[in-house]
């Protein structure tokens, strides 16, 4: 990956900020608490923190990239896998196997997405593909609850959630943080690899740029989309685990989207590196904020700030950090 | 068309027609009960079990006594999904159906309480906020129509300083100790604070606040800073929804002790601790019912509705969940007024004025509690027509890993500040609105 000069420059500056803009708060106010020790736990957990918005933002990437649609049904395609996965699992189903069926169950939703929704829809304006994904998440959250209940149920994969002392005991970190980062950081270099190194992923590129000159030239654009959705699928699904083993499975699920949309914008809606990249400034940026700024202006600023610090990154970068710039002739 | 033909068709109508008329002179005599319910949306973990409890009492008056004083009860949801605008629209849908329209409102929800509060007056039909709502319409001379029994926030925030001061071996013993509170950021959230900085000035305290803005997600910060930087000896929370299990999660991560974590009612469902796990062991919550289902309510439940496969839950396992058993405390309390205004108006389908007549002057003793086979489940609750309150008290309880454990008796808050701090709320309010108090004397 070839990263722009400008690019650069904006990370450093924002790593310079992040670590002078608390400093500078310890120094003026008595209320915030800095030592380098407790900075780096907060940044910490905050980068580990953003590696799990990555995993939601993913699914909207692939999905964007391949139609130029921004799936809407992202968050409840997470909560309807969870829901499924949990749901079998009860009904007796070894998790293994429950997660094999639910991966399945995914892959046919995304052939239905296709059949049903997308495909009367091709060329039409992306507005329209984006109303349809509006009706696919109503249908999911209600379809999801109707099969499998309102309640909230547990996931758990056994990953302990003890707090672990790194750095000399200065330093706490939390082993499900970890265990998480590291599932998520897997599976974002397993996407980055499909769409960097092979045909598919150049086909979904190419699809991306012209529904049309990629049909005139052979893509099969129908194939591409079931394999994008199902994609998506299966990134909604270990999004869900991962979340749902942290938040337990109900309906909240669906409203993690929120969190993935600063990630998006910030970092670009058509590149993976793009939303890894966003989720870790993201991630350590609202809880640096949270913790150095808040306390000033009374707290509870994490959420609206990491809007904020998204758009303040576009201000130097309009199509995001690693968005394709858009030039078109007039 | 056949001679033969116009015949059947007049007997028809008049079969159905006569068939109409059986069902609209059974409407008429008895008494229709709307209960605004959520469950569906974010909030239905939470908002199932309440319906469940809340239908389940009422089939249960049906089912043994055939209603109340032989008027049957005719129960009809509405589901709000916990969502403002749908709850004001249940309101409008029921509150004049049956023959005598919706006896009282139960919205289950802040935010659907204050946008009923001016039509409730306006329909004259109660509006019962139990543990949820305006803590300041414990004052009847100003809310007539809107009834807060058994407890309120500002209650619950005393309380909990109570039983601390308890656990630290008197209120002597509070100067100096660190309380936080974590809140959702939201007017529900905020209504303990004003209690808790008055007591912290009382007793030397410190106080900190920490507001997680909806849904509470993520909470990472706000631990770090409560476990790792400020340190406190005890938190307290008003949380909601996926907020409570996230925080609890988090405490567990940073360490902090979760039996020195407090939560308010709405923060000690059962469902709330299904997704904290092993880490929600120990943790406490205020309680304004009692815990389990070893009451003799229940065992009436179970062998007159779930034996006979009528039970609302999905099995009668769930009926000691704390959300049932508050679902049942807001029936029961309910049905008490319905057979108060019927001691005084006669048996027959009662009107929302009527309940209110009944609501001002409610008495549910311990011998009723005992009675029905609630006793140690609900508190006694006395009202009158300025105390829209009673007592107020609640019970702090611990989850053992599976479920709620009582480890305290009812703990009375300070009646007298309370009160005064509802006045002085009141008067405010009544002083925005052009309202004049009512002279309860």
């Amino acid at each position: 990956m070839r990263i722009e000069q400008d690019v650069l420059k904006i990370l450093l500056a924002a790593l310079l900020l992040m670590a002078a803009i608390p400093w500078t708060a310890g120094k003026l106010s008595s209320d915030i608490f800095f030592e380098w020790p407790f900075f780096f736990e907060v940044a910490i957990g905050g980068l580990l923190a953003g590696v799990m918005y990555s995993l939601v933002a993913l699914g909207f990437v692939l999905i964007f990239k391949a139609s130029g649609v921004f799936n809407f049904s992202q968050g409840a395609m997470v909560l309807f896998s969870a829901l499924t996965l949990v749901g079998l699992n009860e009904l007796g189903v070894p998790i293994w196997l429950a997660i094999v069926f639910t991966l399945a169950i995914m892959v046919v939703l995304a052939v239905v997405i296709e059949r049903v929704v997308l495909r009367p829809l091709v060329n039409q304006e992306h507005i329209i593909l984006f109303m349809a994904t509006i009706g696919i998440t109503y249908f999911l959250d209600g379809f999801g609850q109707t099969l499998w209940g309102s309640e909230v149920k547990l996931l758990d994969l056994g990953i302990p959630n003890s707090p672990g002392l790194y750095f000399g005991g200065q330093i706490l970190i939390n082993d499900f943080d970890l265990v998480a980062a590291l599932i998520a950081g897997i599976l974002v270099i397993s996407l980055a690899f499909f769409f960097q190194y092979t045909r598919i992923g150049r086909a979904l590129r190419a699809v991306a740029d012209d529904h049309q000159a990629a049909l005139s030239i052979g893509i099969p654009l129908k194939h591409i989309w079931v394999i994008v959705w199902a994609v998506a699928g299966i990134v909604a699904l270990v999004a869900g685990i991962m979340w749902g083993s942290k938040l337990g499975v109900q309906f909240s699920l669906a409203l993690i989207a929120l969190k993935a949309l600063p990630v998006l914008i910030l970092g670009g809606f058509t590149s993976v590196p793009g939303a890894i990249i966003g989720g870790l400034i993201i991630g350590a940026g609202e809880k640096l904020a949270e913790v150095f700024i808040a306390p000033m202006i009374g707290g509870g600023i994490e959420d609206w700030f990491a809007y904020m610090l998204a758009l303040a990154f576009l201000v130097f970068r309009p199509q995001g950090l690693f968005g394709e710039k858009i030039i078109e002739r007039v | 068309m056949s001679i033969k033909r116009i015949k059947t068709s007049i007997i028809a109508a008049a079969v159905i027609s006569g068939l109409i008329g059986a069902s609209a002179a059974l409407a008429a005599d008895s008494q229709f009960v709307g209960s605004l319910v959520y469950r569906t949306g974010p909030y239905a973990p939470g908002g199932i079990p309440w319906a469940d409890g809340f239908a389940d009492y009422i089939e249960l008056l049906n089912a043994r006594d055939g209603g109340i004083n032989g008027v049957k009860l005719e129960l009809e949801e509405c589901d709000t999904a916990y969502n403002t605008d749908k709850g004001v629209e249940c309101y409008e849908r029921l509150k004049n159906k049956g023959s005598t329209g919706m006896p009282a409102v139960m919205p289950l929800s802040t935010g659907i309480t204050y946008a009923l509060l001016d039509r409730v007056v306006a329909d004259k039909i109660p509006l019962i906020t139990s543990g949820y709502g305006r803590a300041d319409a414990a004052d009847g001379r100003i809310f007539p129509y809107v009834f807060v029994p058994p407890a309120t926030y500002w209650g619950g925030a005393d309380i909990a300083i109570n039983y601390i001061a308890n656990q630290e071996g008197g209120y002597g013993n509070l100067k100096g100790k660190k309380i936080a509170l974590v809140y959702h950021d939201s007017a529900y959230g905020k209504e303990p604070i004003k209690t808790l900085q008055a007591l912290a000035s009382q007793y030397g305290f410190q106080f900190s606040e920490f507001p997680v803005p909806h849904p509470g997600l993520e909470q990472k910060a706000t631990w770090l800073k409560i476990g790792r930087q400020l340190r406190p000896d005890y938190v307290l929370m008003w949380g909601w929804g996926v907020m409570n299990a996230t925080a609890i999660k988090e405490a567990a991560a940073v360490g902090f002790p979760r039996e020195k974590f407090i939560g308010v009612w709405w923060s000690g469902n059962d469902a709330d601790m299904i997704p904290a796990g092993d880490a929600a062991k120990g943790y406490k919550s205020l309680q304004f019912n009692g815990v389990g289902s070893d009451f003799g309510v229940h065992k009436q439940i179970k062998s007159e509705l779930y034996e006979k496969g009528k039970g609302s839950a999905k099995s009668a396992e769930n009926t000691g969940e704390v959300a049932y058993n508050r679902g049942l405390q807001s029936a029961f309390i309910l049905t008490e007024a319905l057979r108060g205004a019927m001691a005084e108006y006669g048996n027959k389908p009662m009107t929302g004025e009527q309940v209110a007549w009944a609501m001002d002057r409610l008495d549910i003793s311990a011998d009723r509690l005992k009675e029905v086979g609630a006793d140690g489940l609900f508190d006694p609750i006395k009202l009158s027509c300025a105390d829209h309150l009673g007592k107020g008290r609640a019970k702090v309880t611990q989850w053992d890993g599976s479920k709620w454990v009582a480890i305290s008796d009812w703990i009375e808050p300070h009646a007298t500040m309370l009160r005064s701090m509802y006045e002085a709320s009141a008067a405010a309010y009544a002083k925005e609105k052009g309202i004049t108090p009512r002279d309860c004397k």
